[in-house]
């Protein structure tokens, strides 16, 4: 079985966005970037996989700007054994993104395409989808566990009211929860070893996609502050307050 | 224009949030048609041509629609998608999976997760984990978008006699089959609509502890919440979960307890109305977006907090 891994760079999680100025987006220039953590658990579930014997290789691949190789080559520290980055300027959107994979997957033919469940920049939460419509396969969401039977999966998705179980036939799509498995850490020799993995590097042009932008993005904004509120002493003060200022108990 | 809402069910009721995404719906034009896809959903389409705000619905049953896969869903939606200038639904789980299915069948680059409604073309929507809010506007001559829930009022459910129209189900997907879903049954308000939450972290320390949380839910009928931190050290279950990759909730009343406050939770709590926070850290970032703040330990201040309660219920009695 050969997975492939779709990673993305964004700013790092703990970082505290800040919009620019001039509205046009938010501050990115010397703002630490790391692997999108989802992602993250997609790598490590691939990663077990093959552990276990049941992959026999682990492609990562990422859409973006030269810089996101930075995160193939995280991917690959942990455990992937090539990468791939499609290379592309300005911003992709999620649809763009899956037209790149879908070439990139009608070519190297792997049985499983994993990333994570939504990009902590955006938020958009599109991408494994609209993969899975392309190529008309099946999708597992959200998934908090998966088990591999012969050709089939079964995967247990986060969904609203608690869990659901599906089977999808292989080749499918599953985007992954951060419940799905505990990522593990580079080892330092195993990120020198990472360097002299191969890593392809394909222009988005090249393969045929277009990436022009679809959705204008007007103008970026902070959104309202919160009032500063105050510390109460005690909890009758607290009760207090919420029955006779607040009134909401 | 005419705009058509995919409706979420259980094939007995409509879910709730698909009367907030009527209502962000209609504010896109008035003409909403509603797509039902189910299995002996009959009474779901009655209630739907109740509603005011609807000038249609659309029905297809079929045995494979009974579970709401997204493979058996899409294909329908686009079959139909002709005569719409716009396809809506909720940006919770439900639509999250179905609507990029959607709009790659139509090469529609789809606009997730709409706090607002500008224009029939241009909408507003929190990024970055709800730190910055773009103005954005779709190109494609047909959209699909997802709409936040909690950012639109749920619609009124009577006033309206609008047709029912069957329409032919589409085939089976035959490479995905759901198997089970495990519903946690509760009396209590659902989180993503109740009026009061009241929400556990870390600083619980282990899942018993959380019997604390649940007293002065019940007390207050209150949805309970956590953050990932508990939830991820098995507290208590995912649904629970408030935050970026969980639910978001805009209750009129927030208590956070233990809950430091990590960007990410806040994404899901800070539009709440008033947020109370509970931390014995008095430096905790919840603390920060926190209307009313009480530094203390929550094993001493939540027993007090209960014993207040009933106070209080004892004087309106």
């Amino acid at each position: 079985m050969k997975i492939l891994v779709a990673v993305k760079r964004v700013i790092d999680y703990n970082v505290q966005v800040r919009v620019k100025e001039d509205g046009t987006g938010v501050v990115t220039d010397n703002v630490k970037m790391s692997s999108n953590p989802p992602d993250d658990n997609a790598i490590e579930e691939a990663v077990k996989i093959k552990e276990a014997g049941k992959a026999t290789e682990i492609i990562a691949i990422t859409v973006g700007e030269e810089k996101s190789q930075e995160t193939v080559r995280k991917a690959l520290a942990v455990g992937a054994d090539r990468g791939i980055l499609v290379k592309t300027e300005g911003t992709v959107e999620p649809l763009a993104v899956a037209k790149a994979l879908q070439k990139i997957v009608e070519k190297e033919k792997p049985d499983l395409v994993f990333m994570g469940k939504q990009a902590i920049d955006d938020d958009c939460n599109q991408t494994g989808q609209m993969l899975s419509a392309l190529l008309n396969w099946p999708q597992a969401t959200f998934a908090s566990k998966i088990e591999i039977k012969d050709n089939i999966l079964e995967v247990t998705r986060e969904i609203d009211e608690g869990l659901e179980t599906i089977e999808v036939n292989v080749p499918a799509i599953v985007t992954c929860d951060l419940r799905l498995n505990e990522p593990r850490y580079a080892s330092l020799p195993n990120i020198m070893k990472a360097k002299k993995k191969p890593l392809e590097i394909l222009n988005a042009s090249d393969l045929g996609v277009d990436t022009t932008p679809r959705v204008q993005q007007i103008k970026v904004e902070e959104p309202p502050k919160r009032k500063a509120g105050i510390k109460v002493a005690n909890v009758a003060e607290l009760v207090s307050k919420l029955k006779n200022e607040a009134k909401v108990i | 224009m005419s705009v058509l809402l995919i409706a979420e069910h259980n094939n007995k009721e409509v879910r709730p949030f698909t009367l907030n995404a009527i209502t962000a719906a209609s504010q896109i034009d008035t003409d909403v048609h509603v797509l039902l896809i189910g299995n002996n959903c009959g009474d779901v389409a009655e209630s739907l041509s109740e509603i005011s705000a609807v000038k249609k619905v659309l029905q297809a049953e079929a045995a494979h629609y009974e579970n709401y896969l997204a493979e058996n869903f899409a294909p329908l939606v686009v079959k139909i998608s002709e005569n719409y200038t716009h396809i809506v639904s909720s940006a919770n789980t439900f639509g999250k999976n179905l609507m990029p299915r959607i709009a790659a069948h139509l090469d529609i680059s789809q606009v997730s997760d709409i706090i607002k409604v500008i224009s029939a073309d241009t909408f507003l929507r929190p990024i970055y984990a709800g730190n910055a809010f773009a103005t954005v506007k779709s190109t494609d001559s047909k959209k699909c978008i997802t709409i936040r829930p909690t950012s639109f009022d749920p619609c009124e459910t009577s006033g309206g006699s609008a047709p029912i129209e069957k329409i032919e189900p589409t085939e089976e997907f035959k490479s995905s089959k759901f198997i089970k879903r495990e519903e946690v049954k509760s009396d209590r308000p659902e989180l993503g609509t109740a009026r009061v939450v009241v929400s556990g972290g870390r600083g619980m320390q282990n899942g018993e502890n959380f019997k604390l949380i649940t007293d002065i839910a019940d007390k207050l009928n209150a949805a309970i919440g956590a953050s990932r931190a508990a939830v991820d050290a098995g507290y208590i279950s995912n649904e629970h979960q408030v935050g970026q990759t969980g639910k978001v909730v805009v209750p009129d009343l927030y208590i956070a307890v233990g809950i430091s406050g990590a960007i990410q939770h806040l994404a899901g709590m800070k539009e709440s109305k008033i947020i109370v926070a509970i931390n014995k850290d008095g430096e905790a970032p919840i603390f920060s977006v926190a209307d009313y703040g009480l530094e203390a330990d929550l094993f001493e201040a939540l027993p007090q907090f209960l014993e207040e309660l009933n106070k209080l219920n004892s004087i309106q009695k």
